[in-house]
């Protein structure tokens, strides 16, 4: 690259000469065309406010409402009858939820007759204990153990271990399920083409939206929280696989076939195993995400912690909300590092890989991010043992732990948790007590926070949108996702627009949008801010990251604990829990943008002598904004997601009736259409925000 | 475009690979079927310190999954049914966390058996009690339920005429909040609660905006820190309340209920009289009443006053206890009633 020699100051003119790759957008006049259409809708809103606003009683049901309850109320009508709900639907769930019961008599619940389980605690945590260490070797077999003896520690040794088993067991399905369709999905472009507007749909989609649609389907109970929990796990582990597989290099696959291998030999022999290892990155985002799901499944007696987080959400009990909600984080992290540590087993290191969409994630591209220095250094140094000395290590262990499984199954302290040890009551007390303290020391200042966000900023947005008439706020989406992503997100807009008139939910997707707008704002600002600093300074990265990548495993319903705790039920609450989740990725990515601007450029604006605040804000900031678009688009959609959550702390609008349509029988078909208005306002952002950040990038 | 081979000569190195792999994965699976098989195994074996529990094991009781719908005074009726199915009938009792209509739901899909404080659902009782018959109605609890509109006492006092809901409007400006976007606020509770709020402001062309509170906890702190302060209030309330033994609110008197459809519409969204009176009653799936279990007549039998239900509540909610140790509590001190609900058990 080369740059023309700088003046001695700095005046904006050097700049252009800077950084002419990216001043191309400029030419769109992007910002000046923004201006024009905010003045227009300023204008329009001034003179028509209030004017055909769409604005529906709550309790108002449209005939595409009713339609969906008469769908809903022929399948509950035939459950007991029809050949397919009946004799295959409900009959199924009635099977796999007996078979789950014995799986709980055997490790988590009490048994018929029997104050325990089959196998008590010490069975369970050496059972956990050794499948991890066959499968992932020595520290993660650890980690489990420990995680696992956390559970008895804090006091929820039941629930944690249903919640482990919903997950295993809807992570073994997926991968049945999920591994197959991407391998497919690799070989034919056509299955490609085909499934990937499902899975779209799929992840775009808030998954709360889809529950009651489960709920009648398989009726309420176990089948219905794994087949959910399912739904939502299975897209990151198609997609993964499908670009693990496809991104197996050319030249390998070509002289392969120059071997003379058929396309299944090619398949087996070469780009699976080389493909291996993506795909259980694959496996960890499925883990993970499944997880996330299993606690919300509490919306349909899914068992486990979800039960513990909601009861204590709902009783305001900050302290037996957190509990829970420390033990889900626990299974997170451990769940995580033990699917990243089978996929490293007995392999150097080289070029590792971990994925960036975590939980939640919408990304309709996988994008592979390297994994943390913390995280792979470790495994560096390790020096592996010979097979021989590994299959006895297995055999012994093997002994161990059925002799800790019979001890568990006999003596009363090694099956039910010893009481000594369970120190839960106290840390929900001292949870309780600090989290008193810390409201009575801030309810004033929360309060503020809470009153100048909404006076200043929610309050005059939800005005301006809500109150525009419809016909003249679905022109300024059209002109605004033109002027900043082109043609095909207009195209998008349009047809979003239209689905989200014809269920007929505009004014509460409108107020849904507001606050979805405020939260990924204050998400930007606060990810610009900390990822330009990590992106900056590797000091800052090292401390920070970890945290990041810790918090990024958590599944969303934690987040609502301490916005809860803070602010109380209200929609305020669902805003902030919103930012504590989405902030995380957007972070990373602005932080991976600032840290990718070519080193050639930086060093020569630094040569010119300008500040490091005329870096940040005139080459850092503007060069990466790609990739801040990139953040600003995974944001939203995190924001998005958690907004629905957020019908359960006291969110208004699509959230709230989204929540009611579940538990509130008339309100069925309208919680479904909100689903669906959701679903839209998703790809309709998404689409936009994508769009821009491509054009950013080219 | 996919390659035609002639031959299928395969390259040594990768079939070893190849073996290899599929020796270990069905290696793993071999062992994880043996663990899981050795630990089968070793549950046949008895021996050591644990006891079965003979009652329970002679018993006809079996699973109870009782439905927990979210307020207090339904956690009473449950503990208090689940703790005397444990200890007299030897049930193996779980309490399943679920909204109000998802229960029904539930009942029908046999994932739960029981509901033991059921507010009306007239729809509910018609889809599934009259036609997919897979639910029966288990007899009255007892308790008397009423909902509606409450406002802390200060507030009863200071403005006597608040109670009448014609003059709401006059006072809506004092009852502003960020949240209700210029109009008064009507605090509500759980989005899954038996509410008319939304139709009955439109319908009564009240200047006011439904805010959601929540949940119970939310609304009894609402009222807490409304009476404190002195702040206006006005919110969804109910009884049977234990909280009213703390603070006694004021009911607003919305147009009198009639079950006259013609003077009090039914459809939802057309309601504008204030909520009937409910004569609160349990509800059993008819898999589990056909089930031959001693706890069918346990639940049909159990009957009990407010009074009784406030007192176990109270217990839970205010003195904190768990709510198994507030219904065992309450059990011993109320013997003979519940010697009444065991009969034919």
């Amino acid at each position: 690259v080369s740059v023309s020699a700088p003046p001695p100051t700095l005046p904006p003119v050097t700049l252009k000469e800077e950084a002419p790759r990216v001043a191309a957008p400029t030419s769109r006049h992007t910002g000046r065309n923004l201006l024009i259409v905010v003045a227009i809708w300023l204008i329009g809103y001034v003179i028509l406010k209030g004017h055909d606003t769409l604005n529906t009683p709550y309790q108002q049901l449209n005939s595409f409402d009713t339609w969906l309850n008469h769908i809903r109320d022929d399948i509950v009508a035939s459950s007991q009858t029809n050949w397919f709900f009946h004799g295959i639907i409900g009959n199924g769930s009635t099977w796999l939820n007996a078979r789950f019961t014995n799986l709980q008599d055997l490790l988590s619940q009490p048994s018929a007759g029997r104050p325990v389980p089959q196998i008590g605690w010490l069975g369970v945590v050496a059972l956990f204990g050794w499948l991890t260490l066959a499968l992932a070797g020595f520290r993660a077999s650890l980690m489990v153990i420990a995680g696992t003896l956390s559970f008895g520690i804090l006091g929820y040794w039941q629930d944690s271990v249903d919640t482990v088993l919903v997950v295993l067991l809807a992570v073994v399905v997926s991968i049945v399920v999920g591994v197959p369709v991407g391998i497919a999905m690799a070989r034919r472009r056509w299955v490609s083409r085909a499934v990937t507007p499902v899975l779209d749909v799929m992840q775009t989609m808030p998954s709360v939206a889809y529950i009651p649609f489960f709920a009648v389907i398989f009726g309420i109970g176990l089948t219905c929280a794994v087949m959910l929990t399912i739904v939502y796990a299975i897209p990151p582990l198609v997609r993964i696989t499908e670009h693990g597989l496809k991104s197996v290099s050319e030249t390998t696959v070509e002289a392969a076939g120059s071997m003379g291998l058929t396309r299944g030999q090619l398949l087996r022999k070469v780009q699976l195993p080389m493909a291996r290892r993506t795909i259980i990155v694959g496996v960890n985002q499925c883990t993970l995400a499944a997880l996330s799901m299993v606690v919300l499944t509490v919306l349909v007696a899914g068992p486990g912690l979800g039960q513990d987080v909601l009861t204590g959400l709902t009783n305001l009990n900050v302290g037996e909300a957190a509990v829970p909600g420390l033990i889900i984080v626990i299974i997170a992290i451990v769940l995580d590092r033990t699917t990243t540590a089978a996929s490293e087993r007995r392999e150097r290191t080289q070029g590792r890989v971990g994925s960036v969409s975590g939980p939640g994630v919408m990304l309709t591209s996988v994008v592979l991010e390297r994994l943390p220095r913390w995280a792979s250094e470790e495994t560096r140094t390790r020096r592996l043992p010979t097979p021989a000395l590994r299959r006895t290590i297995l055999a012994v262990t093997f002994v161990v732990m059925v002799v800790c499984v019979y001890l568990s199954r006999t003596y009363l302290d090694l099956a039910q948790f010893p009481s000594a040890w369970n120190i839960g009551p106290h840390l929900v007390n001292a949870i309780n007590s600090f989290s008193n303290w810390i409201v009575d020391h801030t309810d004033t200042f929360t309060e503020d926070v809470k009153n100048v966000i909404s006076y200043g900023f929610l309050n005059p947005l939800q005005e301006l949108l809500a109150n525009t008439p419809w016909w003249l706020m679905v022109p300024v989406f059209m002109a605004i996702s033109f002027v900043i992503g082109g043609l095909k997100p207009m195209i998008t807009t349009v047809v979003c627009s239209a689905i989200i008139l014809a269920v007929g939910l505009w004014n509460d997707a409108m107020v849904t949008l507001t606050a979805t707008v405020v939260a990924t704002v204050l998400v930007m600002i606060l990810a610009i801010v900390i990822g330009v600093w990590i992106g900056r300074s590797r000091r800052a990265d090292t401390i920070i990251r970890p945290f990041l990548d810790a918090f990024q495993t958590f599944p969303s319903f934690v987040y609502l604990i301490p916005a809860l705790a803070l602010f109380g039920p209200s929609r305020f609450t669902a805003i902030v829990a919103a930012v504590l989740y989405a902030f995380p990725i957007s972070t990373k990515l602005v932080a991976d943008g600032i840290r990718g601007v070519a080193a050639p450029t930086v060093e020569a604006a630094q040569s010119s002598g300008i500040t490091r605040w005329q870096m940040i804000l005139k080459v850092q900031l503007p060069m990466a904004r790609s990739a801040i678009a990139l953040a600003a688009n995974q944001g939203l959609l995190y924001v998005l997601s958690m907004v629905v959550i957020g019908g359960l702390v006291g969110a208004g609008a699509l959230g709230y009736i989204v929540v009611s349509g579940f538990s509130q029988d008339p309100l069925f078909g309208k919680g479904l259409a909100a689903g669906i208005t959701l679903a839209a306002l998703g790809i309709m952002l998404d689409r936009t925000a994508r769009a821009a950040a491509d054009r950013g990038r080219s | 475009m996919a390659p035609t081979p002639t031959t299928t000569r395969r390259p040594a190195g990768r079939a070893k690979e190849e073996g290899r792999m599929a020796r270990r994965l069905l290696r793993l699976s071999g062992l994880v079927g043996v663990a899981a098989a050795t630990a089968l195994a070793l549950s046949a074996c008895g021996g050591g310190n644990i006891s079965t529990n003979k009652k329970a094991a002679a018993s006809n009781c079996g699973n109870l999954n009782i439905a927990m719908n979210n307020w207090t005074g339904y956690y009473a009726d449950a503990y208090v049914v689940g703790e005397v199915a444990k200890d007299k009938l030897g049930c193996n009792v779980k309490y399943v966390n679920l909204a109000e209509e998802p229960s029904w739901n539930a009942m029908n899909a046999g994932t739960v058996d029981t509901i033991l404080e059921n507010w009306g659902h007239e729809d509910l009782e018609k889809k599934y009690i009259t036609d997919a018959k897979t639910v029966e109605d288990a007899g009255q609890t007892g308790n008397q339920g009423i909902i509606g509109w409450y406002v802390p006492p200060w507030m009863a006092q200071k403005y006597p005429d608040i109670t009448n809901w014609k003059n709401l409007n006059k006072y809506a400006s004092m009852f502003k909040t960020s949240e209700s976007g210029g109009k008064g606020q009507l605090l509500d509770g759980d989005p899954s609660y038996v509410t008319n709020d939304q139709a009955l402001v439109k319908n009564l062309n009240l200047d006011y905006q439904v805010v959601v509170g929540g949940s119970e906890a939310a609304l009894i702190k609402s009222f807490e820190s409304a009476q404190a302060n002195k702040t206006p209030l006005l919110a969804y309330f109910y009884e049977p309340q234990w909280f009213f033994s703390d603070m006694k609110l004021v009911k607003v008197n919305l147009p009198k209920y009639s079950s006259n459809p013609k003077v009090c519409p039914t459809a939802p969204a057309a309601i504008k009289c204030d909520y009937p009176p409910y004569h609160l009653n349990k509800l059993i799936s008819t898999k589990f009443a056909n089930s031959g279990s001693s706890a069918v007549a346990l639940i049909k039998n159990f009957h009990w006053t407010n009074d009784d239900q406030n007192q176990v509540a109270e217990y839970i909610a205010k003195d904190g206890m768990k709510g198994p140790d507030a219904a065992d509590k309450w059990i011993a001190a109320n013997q003979s009633l519940v010697n009444q609900w065991l009969q034919g058990t």
